[in-house]
């Protein structure tokens, strides 16, 4: 398949780890940001073709894991009330609150919905207008346009039985955490391709310059990995800082600028809790005033809710970078993708699923 | 995780996944208790006065009913005419019930039923008896299918998924995937553009062909439907207590099917086929098989994707098209498309 086949090419693949096999003299920890390139890493066996004195260690970078227990709970609670439609994507519907899931509530007679884009949401509000439709909006600055701009839309047209649960989240603010954590063990970043993509990379250039580190963007193909991971390692032994675009094909350093517009005239940034790791100031968006009525927060009581996370569960050093999936004594055992214990085993782009589904440390 | 933490039945424990699973090695298999169901084929094969009767059941709840390449009619005969054919069995005659829900247009139902016995007089099995039963409007989708069927096991065959064993060839008939793509392509919610259509179609002139050619060297038979060929697979390993051993590359994927499960985030190999079959056969009649299976025009994409080994027993891995290695594991539920 063109686009797809020329970056799975075994013998590009093979070049490009003789190549870092060459680069390396001493050992290097570096951090690929996004779930989805976890799960390539993984699902390929790219760690594997590494010199052992190159560390891959797995960053927060999976919308559904980082998703706090609290919310899910909320978007349960609304899935719950009778006038609601509740939709999502799909893996976020079989991620666990506290008690339930959204499945499991929607086997129970709840209206819960699997969308494919939060427009499709949009036109459900319009064909159900005895009903509440709320889309459960996730992820990072990836998905975020599409959620401002179903909420824009629905405003403009006056859908007003549209509203969004936001928990959108930033990648830079995490990164500082990250690398402010007086354990922290990352030393170069593989910046999220898709993320830049929309947001181009210059709020990047300042952390690589503070911390005195490289930042590749890069792209989610074998070969995308592989290119980034070289040029990370590259600059480490050459001692270069700042940031590097492997992703061209797709990322500038402006970004997706109309993006961008929509997603400030609709969100603001605001505090946000993690899950795993705990509240990072500035670190997500929320719908601005002017967006309140489509703001499902605001739009329904459903009480106070507070939940608590599973004592076993070594998620926020796993979302760090401190620990890998098999350092937990859960994992596998306790812990499973079926029952997960805590965030990195819910979603399939998750650090502890992908080393569950593809069979490490088994 | 036990059955018993579940109070209710998800969707996913009909997905074919590990919750199908359970519930069948938990609560089904334990309960009705005998010998034929605990070898867990798609059907059973009962002694009857020196013959072998191939016995099999299948329900079809598809939604649209109506979809590219086919329909709930032709899917339900198919399907069954399949599970008979993995028994190495040639079927004899099938049984319809039909649960149609109140206010289904009298028009869908006679397409559907055309269309039934046209799939039929194509195998050339008649469909000799049957039930219908009517719900309430709202208690259905349109319509349920069950059909069943009885076979006789072709003399000197002996098809059990216990059969697979270290060395032997693992091939599948034909690009895979297709049938879940083109049905997901037409759901609500999720429709595509795509010229898929289903690869829904009777394999029992194909696995004829085979068992010409092959004889007894042929172990196992499957149609990897739902679940698809990775969840298939993975039943035959534990059972047989073997591992089995896949190459990405040479596992026959449709350009459309790729692209669409690269743009959904699915993996083909989880993904339904019903016109499909895995065949694992002794390696010394490999070749013969793979000739059978290409010379009939269902099977000419037929391909061999890997071989039975004898470690890692009850898991299937497979090196990926860069080289890696990978498990291939049971999926808990269905495949769900991602976030981003």
């Amino acid at each position: 398949m063109r686009f797809v086949d020329e970056y799975r090419s075994e013998e590009a693949v093979r070049k490009f780890a003789a190549a870092i096999r060459k680069t390396v003299t001493r050992p290097w920890t570096l951090m690929e940001i996004c779930g989805g390139q976890t799960h390539t890493l993984i699902r390929f066996g790219i760690d594997e073709m590494l010199p052992p004195s190159v560390t891959m260690v797995h960053g927060p970078g999976c919308p559904v894991c980082v998703t706090p227990l609290e919310m899910i709970d909320r978007a349960l609670a609304l899935a719950a009330r009778p006038d609601v439609i509740l939709t999502s994507f799909g893996d976020m519907l079989r991620v666990p609150g506290s008690k339930t899931d959204l499945l499991s509530l929607k086997a129970k007679g709840a209206d819960v919905r699997m969308v494919y884009s939060p427009l499709d949401a949009v036109a459900l509000a319009k064909t159900h207008p005895e009903k509440e439709v709320v889309f459960f909006a996730v992820g990072f600055e990836t998905t975020a346009p599409a959620n401002a701009t179903a909420v824009w839309l629905a405003k403009r047209t006056g859908i007003r039985n549209f509203s969004l649960l936001v928990s959108h989240v930033l990648v830079p603010p995490a990164m500082e955490a990250i690398l402010g954590s007086p354990a922290n063990r990352v030393q170069g970043f593989l910046a999220a391709g898709h993320v830049c993509t929309v947001m181009g990379y210059r709020e990047y250039e300042p952390i690589a310059a503070k911390h005195r580190i490289p930042v590749v963007v890069t792209g989610f193909e074998p070969l995308d990995l592989m290119q980034g991971i070289r040029m990370t390692l590259l600059a480490l032994e050459e001692g270069r800082v700042g940031v590097e675009n492997q992703y061209a094909r797709s990322v500038t350093r402006d970004g997706n600028v109309k993006a961008q517009e929509v997603l400030r005239e609709v969100f603001e940034v605001c505090d946000r809790p993690w899950r795993g790791i705990g509240v990072i100031p500035r670190s997500g968006w929320r719908l601005r005033e002017e967006y309140a009525e489509h703001d499902a927060v605001k739009r329904f009581d459903v009480g106070a809710i507070t939940a608590e996370e599973p004592s076993a569960c070594i998620a926020g050093e796993i979302l760090q970078g401190l620990k890998k999936p098999g350092a937990c004594a859960a994992f596998g055992t306790e812990c499973t993708p079926e029952k997960p214990l805590g965030a990195p085993m819910v979603s399939s782009e998750g650090a502890c699923a992908a080393y569950y589904s593809y069979g490490r440390g088994i | 995780m036990p059955l018993s933490d579940y109070p209710h039945v998800l969707l996913a424990h009909g997905g074919g996944g590990r919750l199908t699973q359970r519930l069948i090695e938990q609560l089904f298999v334990p309960s009705f208790d005998n010998a034929h169901l605990s070898e867990r084929h798609d059907g059973a094969v009962l002694d009857v006065g020196g013959r072998r009767l191939a016995f099999s059941t299948d329900s079809f709840v598809v939604k649209p009913l109506f979809f590219p390449g086919g329909d709930i009619g032709s899917l339900a005969v198919h399907g069954t005419v399949n599970d008979l054919a993995m028994c190495g069995a040639k079927p004899l005659a099938l049984a319809a019930g039909l649960i149609l829900e109140e206010g289904l247009p009298m028009a869908d139902l006679r397409r559907i039923v055309a269309s039934m016995t046209s799939a039929a007089k194509g195998v050339g099995v008649p469909i000799v008896t049957g039930d219908t039963k009517v719900v309430d409007r709202g208690k259905g989708d349109g319509v349920f299918v069950n059909v069943t069927g009885v076979g006789l096991v072709r003399e000197g065959i002996e098809i059990s998924p216990r059969r697979a064993r270290p060395g032997d060839v693992v091939l599948v008939s034909g690009e895979i995937a297709v049938h879940g793509i083109a049905i997901m392509s037409v759901r609500e919610g999720l429709r595509f553009d795509t010229e898929l259509v289903s690869d829904s179609a009777p394999l029992d002139v194909l696995v004829e062909g085979v068992l010409a050619a092959a004889g007894e060297r042929v172990h196992v038979l499957r149609d990897p439907t739902r679940g698809g060929v990775a969840s298939t697979l993975n039943e035959i390993a534990e059972q047989a207590k073997v591992g089995i051993r896949l190459e990405e590359m040479r596992i026959p994927v449709s350009e459309e099917v790729r692209g669409a499960c690269e743009i959904l985030g699915l993996d083909p190999l989880y993904v339904a086929n019903e016109g499909k079959c895995l065949v694992i056969v002794a390696p010394e009649a490999a070749d013969a098989a793979l000739a059978a299976l290409k010379s009939h025009t269902l099977g000419r994409s037929a391909a061999r994707i890997g071989e039975v080994v004898p470690d890692h027993p009850g898991k299937v891995v497979m090196r990926s098209r860069i080289g890696g290695l990978r498990v291939v594991d049971l999926l808990t539920g269905e495949q769900l498309p991602r976030i981003c």
